[in-house]
């Protein structure tokens, strides 16, 4: 059926002008949205405050579980770190969208004028200062408590850390919007997100396990690095073309 | 051309078809009333035409553009059902990050000014949280008309509102309508609508039953709508 609302006094005297496009750059949105969410965090330090506590309990008990001066500790130092990092990422992670579920907020933004992918690193850039700030906790405390000198190699233990980091939150980040709507997101996010992880993790792990015990990256294990780099491309370039077609179906 | 062309749109959700090819020509300067019993597909016809879910079939076309396109969603005002406000922020933050989202030139200009046309400006620095329920429902309007849109699309904006927000609300979406915006929206209270409505659409089991003009008979006897076209 076709129906046409029209009256003479309103199709005749409107005349809709096209407007000028307001000069705002993408990256002023998308630091709209971190800056927004970064803020909405501090104000209840929900996820930040549960992801730090979660990752120091993890440390502490673990500490208890071995023997931190032992050669074996030593192999898989780096592996206990980043499952701690990724467990205690899942809660900062699992808030970013449900974040939005709230007075249907994802509704406001998705009208707004601002691309999909924009709205995407604007959340994902708020994730990774907030995974960063749990880390930045829990290394000298994993430091402490295992005896690990971890700054003797820090400037590649900070760029291992990096690329990891951007690797769990962007996936977290797609995962977190792709679950926004299930009632067991909480439980389906760390199922969905932990072994699309696993080449990322491997990597992270190695090489921080080798950072820890004084090895630098050479040509041995710079593969890792490159492996990191290359998952952070393939998997930002990919949630950034899906992430419309997620969100609003 | 027209301010809201809906062409051929089906949507299903599984099996189920809420929406069956609905074809709906909204021209400029119009404000109509989607109306409708619940379930009939006034939501999911809105929440298309505002970009917020794709059709199955058919398009929805705002002044020409398609509706996913930033053009089309900078001239488009939204208020659905729930208020799209951070609790966590103030009123005027809260202005302000859609503000900026517009690209408005003054985001902290564009907030303020807001918040005094709702009434809202002595609690602007208060957390939405705080908030009442007509007030968060008055930032919510604040919000929608806060980057001067050419089309309103607002579902239910009566429910739940007190005497002050419904009179503000009106105040708001008569001046609009003499302002010539375009103005779509859904509703169960045909009393508030018809003052301000032009045009009629009822949906009836996800197809429009009847679209035309406002007459008076539909603002004396708001059931008649309803006896003539859905039996």
């Amino acid at each position: 059926m076709s129906s046409e609302l029209r009256t003479a006094e309103a199709g005749a005297a409107v005349r809709i002008e096209p407007r000028a496009r307001p000069r705002t750059s993408l990256l002023a949105k998308i630091w709209t949205i971190t800056a927004k969410d970064l803020r909405s965090e501090m104000r209840t330090k929900e996820a930040l405050n549960a992801s730090i506590a979660f990752s120091l309990v993890i440390l502490v008990l673990f500490s208890f579980a071995f023997d931190p001066s032992s050669d074996q500790f030593q192999e898989f130092s780096g592996g206990l770190l980043w499952l701690v990092f990724s467990f205690a990422g899942a809660l900062v992670l699992n808030r970013s969208f449900a974040r939005e579920t709230q007075n249907d907020c994802l509704d406001g933004l998705l009208a707004a004028p601002i691309p999909a992918a924009a709205l995407f690193l604007g959340k994902a850039f708020a994730n990774f200062a907030l995974l960063i700030a749990v880390e930045v906790v829990s290394i000298p405390v994993f430091g402490l408590f295992y005896d690990v000198h971890w700054a003797g190699q820090f400037g590649e233990l900070a760029l291992v850390t990096l690329l990891g980091t951007w690797a769990l939150t962007v996936i977290g980040t797609f995962f977190s919007a792709l679950t926004v709507n299930l009632r067991m997101r909480e439980l389906m996010l760390p199922t969905l997100v932990y072994p699309l992880m696993i080449p990322a993790l491997m990597a992270a792990m190695k090489l921080t396990t080798d950072l820890l015990a004084g090895t630098p990256i050479n040509a041995e294990n710079v593969f890792g690095l490159k492996l990191l780099a290359g998952f952070d491309f393939i998997f930002t370039l990919l949630s950034l073309v899906m992430i419309d077609t997620v969100l609003v179906g | 051309m027209s301010a809201v062309a809906i062409e051929g749109v089906w949507k299903y959700y599984g099996d189920y078809p809420a929406l069956k090819k609905v074809e709906l020509r909204v021209e400029p300067g119009s404000s109509v009333a989607l109306l409708g019993r619940n379930g009939a597909g006034k939501t999911t016809l809105l929440r298309i035409i505002a970009g917020l879910s794709k059709p199955s079939q058919g398009q929805v076309r705002i002044l020409g553009s398609d509706v996913r396109q930033e053009r089309a969603r900078r001239r488009i005002g939204v208020l659905g059902h729930g208020i799209s406000l951070y609790d966590e922020l103030s009123a005027a933050e809260n202005l302000m990050v859609f503000a900026r989202l517009y690209g408005l030139p003054d985001p902290r200009k564009s907030a303020l000014e807001w918040l005094e046309r709702t009434g809202l400006e002595r609690v602007r620095d208060g957390l939405v949280r705080e908030f009442s329920r007509g007030m968060k429902q008055r930032l919510a309007v604040a919000r929608a008309f806060l980057h001067d849109p050419e089309i309103l699309l607002f579902d239910e904006p009566f429910t739940a509102l007190d005497d002050r927000a419904i009179e503000v609300l009106q105040k708001l979406l008569s001046g609009a309508h003499a302002a010539g915006k375009t103005i779509v929206m859904s509703t169960h209270q045909l009393k508030e609508a018809l003052v301000i409505a032009t045009h009629v659409a009822l949906i009836r089991r996800g197809e429009i039953a009847y679209a035309g003009e406002r007459t008076q008979q539909m603002a004396d006897d708001t059931g008649w709508l309803y006896r003539t076209y859905e039996a």
